[in-house]
């Protein structure tokens, strides 16, 4: 099974491309710095939000309780699933017991990690993303490469070239102004003629039973505006406990996700449109047993911002397709091996463990301390191969005792400067490949110090 | 055993241990939270206009471009606009389609993200017209800017059953290669006028 | 902790054991002369404990507990008995302040080793109470901020969090006569080496690495100082790769030579 580093091999090899991925992503995290520098209590909001998730996480079956009551008042009808599957089901129930076959949805990257796009096609629904990055994707037939950025790996022209095939755009037009125009006509036509519409949630509300979507485009209010019937989809985990709890993570969500105070829309649901119909669907899928995970619960606290993506320079380097899932990037590396420990175990080591998600996570997850302690649900599992535990044994072994220590350490920087070049720098040799070895002194420390005057 | 239950009895067996609610931490406040309010609005792309009465508004608006060559224009703000949409007789939102212009009233602004508050019973029959229409005009009294997020809910009353929405400027996308594109499927302009 | 007092005499005197990491023994010695040198000349009675070998973090970093557990006990028990404890590197210290708990929490002496293991420079500057370095140092030389040192043991403030800017490497390299202390692009992003990394991950890792070391070059550094040989082994093997016109250097190196107090 391929794995994070032979994925990401052919993006780092293009050193044009990937410097350009990485210059475009720095500068969003270079936004993001300026918009919390101008927030004197920055630092302070970062705690009350990671406090204020604990707390909602250590009561959140009551907190769901509570908001379902106040939904179900407001005329919001509530449904539970357990998976996936489930999930997919009854989205497209609603749809089909109401005959309904055109669906426009917001970004929701809860619906990514179902499948819903497929399960609802194969059934016969037209599903539009309406997000401009999502919707160039899902042209593309490939997933989104970011979460709050989904086309951030492709170039204008790459755009272009899609627009002229699929919308008719003039060929070789790149400019952005021209192919958003283009994107809003389209869209439009399929906003106007939508049966239903599909968000996310960033936030729902215990207090009153609503729920907030926050977008930019205006995506979700004209598909949710328009037509009668809105399905709103949200991980359990959403939920926050009153109103003036918005205050503090909306103050740090855009400007985390993308330098921006705030997006231009921030559109709160309290009950459907005169004559329509909203639904909740709220979905477990793993995640009430990643509650139950000392280590690993306070990944559940994320607000799907994405900066930490943005300031990972491993994630930079390697693009968001190198992670193989919805959610890639840091945050990802931990909740697709907590999915499949087996299928994603390369992810935690995908990571120098340099902190910086960490000390930009809004809510204050110890992202790259959570990645450290995965390594070793890795090693338990016996996902890391035996020849590197083994290799470790070995290292753990001569380590411990310091004569072994001592005989290798010698041996080494005895033999290695009498080798040849082309045997030191094989094939077996992987830092080799692009780096010198640090040259072997005739001495180590321990007996240059045995001639150091006292 | 429903889905319900079965996740709620998973949460419960697997909930953390207790932890409290902190307390919000003291926020910003502006010297000049009109000033400030001003500028955050600009910077996201906004048309900022201070003006003393709302006759002023109705002259500031000849002078835009967007109203003058409107064709179909929706006033929500008594004695503001040529309205000459009748949104009461409109059927379906999707009527809305073809509005030019919306002139419509918010309740109170936020200075920290340039950020208004406008609820569900101000958007009159079809909640939609704040997004289908290509412009957009909203009129704020003045001393009604809040200084930060904190201040604005607890300012806000959720309407139950109801609908309500911060919008700060007109719509907008990056995300072609991150350039900066104001009017992507919502209003194409947004103008403020502060009025007072 | 207490500060050292200079005026004490020797029976009061606090001391202090030497922590040399594994690859600086073996491979940069003379970083562990240096260091001893630096502490030495300020009046520290240092002690080399000689049965030291390694503090764990491969093992650690690989995931593998089991097999860290032995050498966190071995440190432990070689280093427990020291009132200080100081090593030229900030993730090996880390490694003692922040994960050795998994294995030694509850132990007799660990909460003292945890609370009294530093990295040189904290060491000098909250410790040893340095405020005056006296010394020359002509030459252009870029700071390289490992992520260990900076994000876990707060050696200075990482450009992600807002609070008020200090740099406690900064504060003593800033004081050499001569020294020009570049501005980089972007003043702590990792360099790549991060463990196993560099070689699980190696394309990413070099990567990563060039592109620190054209940050320094833009900026015009001549040295890439640092104060963990195990970043600037990495940057060395890149840079001698391609032959480019740069040194590293670890800050004890550049200390070396200057008088502090």
């Amino acid at each position: 099974m391929t794995g994070h580093a032979e994925k990401a091999a052919p993006f780092v090899a293009d050193d044009a491309r990937v410097h350009w991925h990485d210059q475009a992503l720095w500068f969003v995290r270079l936004k993001r710095d300026r918009q919390a520098e101008s927030i004197p209590e920055w630092e302070a909001l970062r705690d009350a939000a990671a406090a204020i998730k604990a707390h909602t996480l250590s009561r959140i079956a009551d907190y769901l309780e509570e908001f379902e009551r106040n939904a179900k008042t407001n005329g919001i009808q509530v449904h539970w699933t357990r998976d996936g599957a489930e999930h997919n089901d009854i989205v497209h129930r609603i749809l089909a017991d109401r005959g309904l076959t055109r669906l426009v949805k917001s970004k929701s990257m809860l619906t990514e990690e179902c499948h819903l796009n497929p399960y609802l096609e194969a059934r016969g629904i037209e599903v539009t993303d309406t997000d401009l990055g999502e919707r160039i994707v899902q042209l593309r037939h490939e997933p989104p490469s970011h979460i709050v950025l989904p086309a951030i790996h492709l170039k204008k022209e790459d755009i272009g070239d899609l627009f002229h095939k699929e919308l008719g755009t003039a060929e070789g037009a790149s400019d952005p102004k021209y192919l958003t125009e283009a994107a809003r006509s389209h869209l439009r036509q399929k906003f106007m003629a939508a049966q239903a519409g599909l968000t996310g949630v960033n936030f729902a509300i215990a207090e009153t039973g609503g729920f907030v979507v926050c977008t930019n485009e205006g995506n979700a209010d004209m598909g949710t505006s328009l037509p009668p019937v809105h399905i709103a989809c949200m991980g359990f985990e959403k939920i926050v406990p009153r109103t003036k709890d918005l205050a503090i993570f909306l103050r740090l969500l855009a400007r985390s996700a993308t330098g921006q105070p705030v997006t231009t829309y921030t559109t709160h649901f309290h009950g459907p449109m005169r004559g329509g119909e909203l639904h909740v669907v709220i979905v477990d899928n793993g995640r009430s047993a990643i509650l139950g995970h000392e280590t690993f619960r306070r990944s559940l606290s994320c607000i799907r911002c994405g900066a930490c993506m943005n300031t990972c320079p491993v994630f930079r380097r390697s693009g968001g397709y190198s992670y193989g899932y919805t959610v890639p990037g840091p945050i990802g590396s931990l909740l697709a091996p907590l999915r499949d420990s087996h299928k994603f175990g390369s992810l935690p080591f995908a990571s120098s463990l340099c902190g910086s998600c960490s000390d930009v996570c809004p809510v204050k997850i110890d992202l790259h301390h959570e990645l450290y302690a995965f390594r070793q649900e890795l090693v338990r599992e016996k996902v890391v191969p035996l020849y590197k535990r083994f290799a470790m044994a070995v290292l753990s072994f001569i380590l411990a005792r310091p004569w072994a220590y001592r005989v290798a350490g010698s041996l080494m920087r005895g033999i290695m400067p009498r080798l040849p070049r082309v045997v030191v720098y094989g094939r077996w040799n992987p830092w080799g490949r692009q780096r010198e070895l640090p040259s072997m002194p005739g001495e180590s420390f321990r007996d240059l110090i045995k001639k150091e005057s006292k | 055993m429903s889905s319900r239950d079965s996740i709620l009895a998973s949460l419960r067996r697997n909930a953390p241990p207790a932890s409290p609610l902190p307390q919000a931490p003291s926020a910003i406040t502006y010297s000049d939270p009109e000033r400030q309010f001003a500028e955050a609005f600009t910077s996201v792309g906004g048309r900022f206009i201070r003006v003393a009465t709302l006759a002023e508004v109705n002259t500031e608006l000849e002078k835009l471009e967007s109203y003058t060559q409107a064709r179909k224009i929706s006033s929500l703000v008594p004695d503001v606009g040529r309205t000459n949409v009748d949104l009461a007789a409109l059927k379906d939102p999707h009527e809305l389609e073809g509005i030019d212009i919306a002139i419509l009233a918010a309740e109170f602004g936020v200075a920290e993200n340039g950020a208004v508050w406008v609820p569900g019973s101000t958007l009159g029959p079809h909640r939609a017209i704040f997004v289908v229409t290509q412009h957009l005009v909203l009129v704020v009294p003045a001393g009604q800017i809040v200084h930060n997020m904190h201040q604005a809910y607890d300012r806000i009353r959720i309407e139950r059953p109801g609908f309500g929405i911060f919008i700060s400027g007109p719509s907008k996308t990056a995300d072609i290669e991150q350039a900066l594109v104001i009017g992507a499927h919502g209003p194409r302009s947004c103008t403020l006028f502060l009025v007072g | 902790m207490p500060a050292l007092a200079a005026e004490d005499g020797k029976n009061s005197m606090p001391k202090v054991g030497l922590f040399i990491p594994c690859y600086v023994d073996q491979l940069y010695p003379q970083v562990g002369l240096a260091t001893l040198r630096v502490l030495r000349r300020l009046g520290i009675d240092v002690d080399f404990p000689e049965q030291q070998t390694c503090c764990g973090q491969p093992m650690a970093n690989s995931g593998c507990a089991e097999y860290t557990r032995p050498l966190a006990e071995r440190f432990l028990k070689i280093f427990g008995k020291y009132d200080h404890v100081v090593a030229p590197s900030g993730s090996c210290v880390s490694m003692v302040r922040n994960h050795y708990a998994q294995w030694l929490e509850g132990r007799p002496a660990f909460d003292h080793l945890r609370t009294t293991t530093f990295e040189l420079c904290e060491y000098l500057v909250d410790i040893a109470r340095v405020v005056k370095v006296d010394g020359d140092f002509p030459s252009k030389v870029g700071l390289h901020m490992s992520c260990h040192g900076l994000r876990e043991l707060r050696l200075g403030r990482s450009s992600e969090v807002m609070v008020k800017p200090f740099n406690k490497v900064r504060f003593l390299l800033g004081q050499l006569r001569g020294i020009q202390l570049v501005e980089l692009t972007r003043s702590d992003e990792c360099c790549g080496f991060g463990g196993t990394f560099a070689v699980n991950e190696e394309a990413v890792s070099c990567l990563m690495g060039r592109d620190r070391i054209a940050d320094h070059e833009k900026a015009g550094a001549e040295i890439i100082a640092g104060f963990d040989t195990s970043c600037l082994m990495h940057l060395e093997g890149l840079i001698r790769r391609e032959k480019k016109p740069l040194r590293v250097m670890h800050v004890a190196e550049i200390l070396e030579g200057a008088k502090l107090s």
